[in-house]
This record gives structure tokens, C-alpha cells and sequence, in this order.
């Protein structure tokens, strides 16, 4: 039975994988750029499925809520700003070709020295995974073992993720946000009364699971970063049916760049709280004299903080996005 | 005798709704203009899904896992006539024609 499921887990895997090869190389090919995101976001759910498929749900729910979500939805924005043809490109590169080649061949090279796919005997599975899977229990306490590795031990890494996250919102902003647009596009979609009705349904669904997903993240798949995604499609499919101007009403863009910033905050002073009762950066055991206690109270706040950036960030990059296409389509 | 019942009736459920998928793949591929290929889709993807979720439902048993899938089948018999209503529209708003039975096959 055991072997039965083994042989069909891998028979999943290459149809998986093999889709996915032939998805990336249409993209490549693709001359039709709106094409070319839709694909993206079929790639996005495939490899979500190939996660779920080698046992990743956490890595599979990032990528469902990133990949074939929020950044399809992005791209489509940034279409409507530069138009959904791509520019002929008529001189051959061989130069570039010669270039992928090399660094392909380097990287196939690379490869062949790593252990096997799935291999018991790989370094991962040797020292470092074996310790989170052997302690985090005891010394952590929670069962979901991906967030006590992310959230706990792997902390720091997590720190200058959110950064990242926050550094890309406040680089979009910097590059299209020149102050409020004049002529904010109206509620585009009047007509469309089915949306409408079903999106009214939806959205507050929507937003409930993103708080279920960012205070479950503990005990099943999710966290701050799906939650915070999930919570931003929920604000960018109002602004969709309902007018970017309405849903600026609704969340202030002042008051988004200000909690953009506000959950890195609240992430760092968790360490430098921490630094102050007697631990290490973001040692979350001295927050509270019960040591398993304080690294709760630590990891629940600390995905709020990401969290709170990511959803914050996300509808940043959205408004900035859709202004700039208002912009651009009042006529002078 | 009745775990047998409800084994039997899941296994068809699953079965007809493997047909109306594989049956809506074939469409897809096969008939002539988007609105046909639409309907194919999106018509048998929201009965297919539905029916596949029956059948997984009369095996969970009393649980969770059930109210999980009500709440699955809710959300997909909610959204997926949307996502086709949406696609039709965004779809007559580009120009595309329908064809009709007396046009020149592509």
C-alpha cells in the first residue's frame, strides 16, 4: 500500500514538474505580455500543488497566496501602465545566449554535487533539521514545526524578510507615488452588478480567513506572510470593483505607509525588548518568566509584525500601481 | 450496510464527477469559439467539483473534515459561475463573436 502511494507521489511529481518546465518556457516565448502574467499564475499554482505534493503546505500556501494571487494582480496593474505588447526584439543575442549557457551549465555542474532528491543521508536532514525536529517540541512547544523555525529560531532570517518586504513597498512608492493623483479614476466597474454582489459576499470571508490563517499560524499552515497576503487581496479586490477612490476611503494610504512601518517596528522591538530582560536579539524565552510562555507571547507578536507589513505593503504597491495608471489615462 | 451504501454512492459521485471533468477537458480542446469552450469549463467544472466533494463528504464521516468541505463546495459554487460570468463579459466587452452553426470553421 505504502509503496503503491510512494510510486503515485512520483508519477504526480513529473506530470507537476514536467508542467511546470512546459509553463516556464511558454512564458519565454510569450510575445503577449497579459498572456504571459495569466500563465505566471498558472505556474504559481502548480508549483503550489508540487509543494503540497513533497509535504510543503506552508511553502504550498505561500506560493497559492503570492504566486497565483497577489502577483498576478500586481503585474496586471503594472500592465496597465505599459501596455501588453511586447517590443520586437529583432537582433539576434548571441552574446546572452552564449552567457545563459555557461551560467546554466555551472548551475546543472552544481547540482550534480548535492545529494540525491529526497535523500535521508543529505547534510539538511544530518544535523540542523534533525535538532528542530528532535527539541523544538520541548523547547518551543507549538505543532507547527515550520513556524517555530521561522518564527523562533530562524527569527533573524525572518527580521530581514520583512524588511525586504517593507524596502520594496517604499522603493515602488518612491519610483510612482508622486503625491495624491489628480484624477483619481472612478468607480470603474458600475455595470458589473454580479461582481459586485458576490464580492460583498466574499470580502469579508476573505478577511476573516486572513485573521484565521495570522492567529492559527501556531497550530496549522499560515502565518504572517499568507495572512498579510490574503488580507491585501481581500482590500485590492474592493478597490477593483468598487473604485480605487473608494477603498482610499476606506484605508488611507497615510495611515498604510505608517503601518508598513509600524509592524517592522513592533518586529524589532521584540528583540530589542528581549535584549533589555537579560536575553539575546529576539530570544523570546526572557520576554516572561515562564521561558515556554514568553516564546508564545514572542512568536504571536512578531507574526503580527509581518503580518501587518505585508498586507500593509502589498495594498501600498497596489494604490501606487493603479494611481499611476489613472494618471496616465486623464486626458490632458 | 449502510458504511457500504455510502461507500457505493461516494464511489459514483467521484466517478461522474471524474467523467464531467475529463468531458469538460475534451470540450475545451474541441469546440469552436470561446463562449462554447466557456460553457464546457465552466459548467461542468462547477457540477464536476461539486460532485467530487459529495463524494469525499459521504466518506469524511461526522467531523471537521465535513464542515470543511460544505464550506469548499459553498465558496466554489459561489465564485466559480462568477470567475465564468466575469470571463464571458470581459470577453463580449474585447469583441469577441460568437459563432454560429452556418459559420466557416477556423
Amino acid at each position: 500500500m505504502c509503496e503503491r502511494r510512494a510510486e503515485i507521489e512520483l508519477l504526480l511529481d513529473i506530470a507537476l514538474l514536467m508542467l511546470l518546465a512546459i509553463t516556464a518556457l511558454a512564458i519565454a516565448r510569450m510575445r503577449d505580455l497579459f498572456a504571459a502574467v495569466m500563465l505566471a499564475g498558472i505556474y504559481g499554482l502548480l508549483s503550489a500543488s508540487f509543494f503540497v505534493s513533497v509535504d510543503a503546505v506552508d511553502v504550498a500556501f505561500t506560493e497559492a497566496a503570492v504566486g497565483a494571487g497577489v502577483f498576478p494582480l500586481l503585474m496586471l496593474t503594472a500592465l496597465a501602465l505599459v501596455g501588453r505588447r511586447e517590443q520586437a526584439e529583432h537582433r539576434r543575442p548571441l552574446m546572452s545566449l552564449l552567457l545563459v549557457s555557461v551560467t546554466g551549465g555551472m548551475l546543472v555542474l552544481g547540482t550534480l554535487d548535492m545529494p540525491a532528491f529526497g535523500s535521508a543521508d543529505a547534510p539538511a536532514h544530518q544535523h540542523v533539521a534533525l535538532r528542530y525536529v528532535e527539541t523544538s517540541p520541548e523547547e518551543i512547544g507549538i505543532p507547527n514545526m515550520v513556524t517555530s523555525v521561522l518564527a523562533d529560531y530562524r527569527a533573524y532570517d525572518t527580521l530581514g524578510e520583512v524588511v525586504v518586504i517593507f524596502t520594496a513597498a517604499v522603493g515602488v512608492l518612491g519610483l510612482l507615488f508622486a503625491g495624491e493623483a489628480a484624477g483619481v479614476r472612478q468607480a470603474t466597474m458600475h455595470e458589473h452588478r454580479v461582481l459586485r454582489v458576490v464580492s460583498k459576499i466574499l470580502i469579508p470571508l476573505i478577511l476573516l480567513f486572513a485573521l484565521y490563517v495570522q492567529f492559527h499560524g501556531e497550530y496549522g499552515p499560515g502565518g504572517g506572510f499568507q495572512a498579510g497576503v490574503i488580507f491585501a487581496a481581500g482590500i485590492i479586490l474592493y478597490a477593483m470593483l468598487f473604485g480605487l477612490s473608494n477603498a482610499k476611503r476606506v484605508i488611507r494610504p497615510g495611515l498604510l505607509q505608517m503601518l508598513a512601518a509600524c509592524g517592522v517596528l513592533l518586529y524589532g522591538s521584540v528583540g530589542v525588548v528581549s535584549l533589555l530582560s537579560g536575553g539575546n536579539f529576539l530570544d523570546y524565552s526572557s520576554l516572561l518568566p515562564d521561558a515556554l510562555a514568553g516564546r508564545h507571547l514572542g512568536i504571536i507578536v512578531i507574526e503580527l509584525g509581518v503580518g501587518i507589513t505585508v498586507a500593509s505593503a502589498m495594498i501600498l504597491i497596489f494604490y501606487a500601481f493603479a494611481s499611476a495608471g489613472a494618471t496616465l489615462e486623464e486626458p490632458s | 450496510m449502510m458504511a457500504m451504501l455510502l461507500e457505493g454512492l461516494s464511489a459514483l459521485c467521484l466517478g461522474i464527477g471524474i467523467f464531467l471533468i475529463l468531458s469538460g477537458g475534451v470540450g475545451l480542446l474541441r469546440f469552436p469559439d470561446m463562449f462554447s469552450r466557456m460553457h464546457a469549463a465552466g459548467v461542468t467544472e462547477t457540477l464536476a467539483g461539486g460532485l467530487i466533494l459529495l463524494g469525499l463528504m459521504l466518506l469524511a464521516g461526522w467531523g471537521i473534515e465535513l464542515f470543511k468541505l460544505v464550506l469548499i463546495l459553498l465558496f466554489i459554487l459561489i465564485t466559480s459561475p462568477t470567475a465564468s460570468h466575469a470571463l464571458a463579459k470581459a470577453a463580449l466587452h474585447g469583441g469577441m463573436k460568437v459563432k454560429h452553426d452556418g459559420d466557416d470553421r477556423p
